[in-house]
């Protein structure tokens, strides 16, 4: 498939804001969740070594 | 020790979540690899190589991502019916925590289909959405994953909250026969499959090939998705264990 110009791309035969509005939507999708996904893993691991923290200093005050 | 050792080296070693998590940790790189360089190929073959098609113009270009979204749909579901499954018979909370990671991903795909799929109604058919049989069950199929998930965050107690979450995905699987067969036992809008296991594909062979390539890559995607999220529900179920312990004092 040749387009010929950037613009005929952009305009994909006048379905350009079908065939954009659905890659566009899928790509920020897509793009959300490994962002979640790697703002999750910074997350549990922040957390959880705030509660070993805080376990290790309990012991410490009991004993 | 023999034992222990000759149980080392069994498939059942990953079954625990302290050796799945490593494991999990090395695959994950690979296949998030595989689904950029898929991806991309798919994009390539569809807006470059694959012609016009006839009827529908450039608008049908949207299918190379609404296809492979909407099997992905499908197929994590079932996947994750046969973790639940798995966990709830033989107690393995690793295929508890497997089917957990699988709901966000496939609850995902599920949009992205029923998104592509209105964008692609509205200049074929004329109308953003239909209440015809294959869209409904595929909205039900979003509300089913959106249930999943919720049923499973609202309960405290993680055995009974993966008992739960297990039950409602094992009934949800009679959805999936009905998505897939609902174009042939109702006529409605949606159109009948243009490739399927019986027959010969109705379409042009590079549409066909840019559309299983980026399935693929979605598929790919999918695994490396999983992986990620289930490697952060072993760290928060497992908490309570030295290795994880000892696994965030590395990591921090």
């Amino acid at each position: 498939m040749n387009w010929g110009s950037w613009q005929n791309f952009v305009a994909m035969g006048g379905y350009g804001l079908y065939v954009w509005g659905a890659y566009v939507v899928t790509l920020v999708a897509l793009i959300a969740e490994i962002l979640t996904l790697v703002m999750r893993r910074r997350g549990v691991i922040k957390r959880l070594a705030q509660y070993y923290a805080a376990r290790r200093r309990n012991h410490e005050s009991e004993a | 020790m023999a034992m222990s050792k000759s149980r080392r080296f069994s498939l059942y070693y990953f079954s625990s979540p302290q050796s799945f998590y490593p494991l999990a940790g090395a695959m994950q790189p690979w296949f998030a690899a595989l689904a950029v360089l898929l991806c991309a190929a798919g994009l390539y073959i569809g807006f470059f190589v694959a012609p016009t098609d006839a009827q529908q113009g450039e608008a049908y270009r949207i299918i190379f991502i609404h296809v492979g979204a909407a099997w992905m749909s499908m197929f994590l579901y079932l996947v994750m019916g046969f973790w639940s499954g798995v966990g709830l018979v033989l107690n393995t909370r690793l295929s508890s925590m497997v089917a957990t990671a699988l709901a966000p991903t496939g609850a995902l795909f599920t949009f992205i289909a029923l998104w592509t799929g209105s964008f692609w109604g509205k200049p074929t058919w004329g109308t953003w959405w239909a209440w015809d049989a294959r869209m409904t069950s595929e909205l039900i199929l979003l509300f089913l994953y959106v249930g999943f998930m919720a049923l499973q965050a609202a309960i405290d107690d993680q055995r009974r909250a993966d008992k739960a979450g297990a039950v409602l995905a094992l009934v949800g699987v009679i959805n999936i026969p009905i998505i897939y067969f609902s174009v042939k036992w109702w006529s409605t809008l949606h159109q009948g499959a243009s490739v399927s296991l019986t027959s010969a594909p109705t379409m042009a062979k590079t549409m066909l090939l840019g559309m299983l390539i980026m399935a693929l890559g979605f598929w790919m995607y999918s695994i490396a998705a999983t992986l990620a999220r289930v490697r952060c529900v072993i760290l928060e179920r497992e908490r309570h264990t030295e290795w994880v312990e000892a696994e965030i004092g590395r990591q921090t």
